[in-house]
């Protein structure tokens, strides 16, 4: 496609007129670029020049307002000083690992469910992926409601019968974190369950056919040959997954607001409020930039990965 | 055998069955609980039907409820989204298209790199550039309004349309833009006459995943738009958590449905491109 080589009917067409065509072949070689120019310098300023003017802030004594004279680690000593920051850390832990997990599994599950020639499927399916249409925040406000400790799910088991079957984790500062699992993988799992039923379509019948005559059950079948043919799918699922999760921000404060007190803080919501509610503009691009580099040491290894295992065939 | 089979597929059908329940749950309540009272809400329970059907939560919820001190309910924060989605997601995907076109048939030196080094603010934590973004927006006299908003989405948006349509070109034969040039057509005689007439499922695909991102956007609309110009998710979030005066759930529910309409009813007229836009989004991560 280079301009070089350029086929014979051009050539004949430039005879005809010179003049147009060179004006033409020259407006193909800078146009391309001119084109392009302006989304280059809107990511050079915006996303890259950005990111430094962050990392700037992050090594001065920034408060209300941006300050500009070199202050070294200040803040992020003060930053790993902080409980809060910490009990954020720990949150993303646990929020992030089990969020990752139980996603991957009820995906998975439901993808190959679904891939045995179900009735129905594409009902399903779409049952299955609407909550992606909606803002975290829907999700959150109808999930805050449904696991509201006096008149939520709660009461409905209590008028059941089970007159002491109690769930208060909402309210609870040990368990709040693991409400916004409960709503993250309601949320997200028909995504993933998307992809992987691709995947799944993907894979040649006439293996497992083949496997099928040598006796293989359904089972084994998916066990050992099927599952591990979707290697690239977990790798994307892992990626999608976990940026989602290093980014939640809306879920929880949707859900629980970081509360009771700051029992189910997120990093994201630990940034947001110590730049934009607290003055503390500092911490804030120092806890961004941690976030950053957080999901450049997720993120580059499972790149690293995928590409090495797309290549491999 | 065979009736072994038929148990197993019971199974399968039961399993699916009930996991569509369970995603269908929040709906259904969300749905019942908009159009009870509040005293039908303290008699019953979350999964028992209204006793009469009541509208007032609606009505309520549209014009009157309170999202902090004002009064207005959701109507104006969700033309604020409408004004703020339509030109985000119109401009950023039409940028998108040039640039997905530029970079799959007009290729020249330099211009994969380039490529990539966009693709970077697609996987970025947008915590990252807020602070620079305030202080800019500021600067411009951009806060609070949403024209800044707009900004904004356009800017942290076209990277994602940039690849959608790229992945979408790459696909299309080299024969017609070839055949295109014989005929001695130019850079834009190519794109309008020849690319953009078999671009229709693309478009469909971009502005749909944009249309959702764009509305249903917490952080941006938070940070820089706090005001009178907030979107509809800001809003719906004060409004759940204004702790002032008595509990309206009925309400909470009523003006959640009102935020996830537009993007529940694309769903639904056009899922089967909702979900190949997913699963191409997917691809870049």
């Amino acid at each position: 496609m280079s301009h070089s080589s350029s086929p014979a009917g051009v050539r004949a067409l430039a005879d005809a007129a010179p003049a147009a065509a060179s004006r033409q072949r020259l407006a193909d070689r800078w146009l391309p670029r001119l084109v392009l120019s302006p989304t280059i310098i809107m990511s050079l300023v915006f996303v890259y020049g950005f990111i430094a003017w962050t990392a700037w802030l992050s090594f001065t004594e920034s408060r209300l307002l941006p300050r500009y004279d070199w202050a070294g680690l200040t803040q992020y000593l003060a930053l790993f000083d902080n409980e809060r920051w910490w009990t954020a850390v720990a949150n993303l832990g646990v929020f992030g690992g089990l969020f990752i997990l139980c996603t991957l599994v009820v995906g998975l599950l439901l993808a190959v469910l679904l891939d045995q020639k179900i009735r129905a499927e594409g009902a399903l399916r779409a049952i299955y992926l609407y909550p992606m249409a909606l803002s975290f925040i829907v999700t959150g406000t109808a999930w805050k409601w449904m696991l509201n400790p006096d008149m939520g799910l709660q009461k409905v088991l209590n008028d059941w019968g089970f007159a002491n079957f109690t769930f208060d984790w909402l309210v609870d500062p040990d368990r709040a974190i693991y409400t916004v699992v409960i709503a993250g993988v309601w949320q997200s799992s028909g995504f993933v369950m998307a992809l992987f039923l691709a995947g799944l379509r993907g894979v040649d019948d006439s293996i497992i056919k083949a496997a099928q005559v040598d006796g293989a059950s359904l089972p084994t079948i998916y066990r050992r040959i099927v599952i591990p043919s979707l290697r690239p799918v977990f790798f994307s699922v892992l990626l999608i997954l976990s940026h989602i999760a290093i980014k939640s921000f809306d879920l929880v404060m949707a859900l629980t607001g970081g509360g009771p007190g700051t029992s189910s803080d997120v990093p994201a919501i630990f940034m947001y409020q110590f730049a934009f509610t607290r003055g503390q503009l500092g911490l804030g691009a120092a806890s961004a930039m941690m976030m950053l580099m957080t999901i450049v040491a997720v993120l580059v290894p499972l790149m690293y990965l995928e590409t090495r295992s797309a290549k491999r065939g | 055998m065979a009736n072994k089979l038929s148990i197993g597929r019971l199974l399968v059908y039961a399993a699916l069955a009930l996991v569509a329940l369970y995603y269908l749950l929040p709906l259904y309540v969300m749905l019942t609980t908009s159009f009870k009272t509040l005293d039908d809400i303290r008699q019953g329970n979350l999964l028992s039907l209204p006793h009469a059907w009541d509208g007032g939560a609606w009505a309520k919820a549209w014009a009157s409820a309170c999202t902090g001190i004002e009064c207005g309910g959701m109507k104006g924060f969700f033309w604020n989204s409408v004004k703020m989605t339509v030109p985000a997601v119109l401009i950023s995907t039409m940028i998108g298209a040039v640039n997905g076109y530029v970079v799959s048939m007009w290729r020249f030196k330099g211009s994969d790199a380039l490529f990539t080094l966009l693709l970077v603010g697609c996987f970025i934590p947008f915590q990252v550039v807020l602070l620079p973004m305030a202080q800019l927006l500021g600067w411009l006299g951009l806060a609070n309004t949403t024209a800044g908003l707009v900004l904004v989405h356009v800017i942290y948006g076209t990277a994602f349309t940039t690849l959608f349509f790229r992945n979408f070109y790459v696909t299309v034969p080299d024969e017609l833009v070839k055949a295109g040039r014989i005929d001695g057509a130019g850079f834009w005689t190519i794109f309008f006459r020849i690319l953009l007439p078999v671009s229709g499922p693309i478009f469909v695909v971009c502005v749909i995943w944009q249309f959702t991102q764009i509305w249903n956007d917490f952080l941006f609309g938070v940070v820089f738009a706090a005001g009178e110009a907030q979107p509809i998710t800001v809003a719906l979030n004060n409004l759940v958590n204004t702790s002032t005066g008595v509990k309206e759930y009925n309400v909470d529910m009523a003006s959640a449905i009102i935020a996830a309409l537009p993007t529940l009813f694309v769903y639904m007229v056009a899922g089967r491109y909702f979900v190949r836009g997913l699963t191409a989004g997917a691809v870049k991560g």
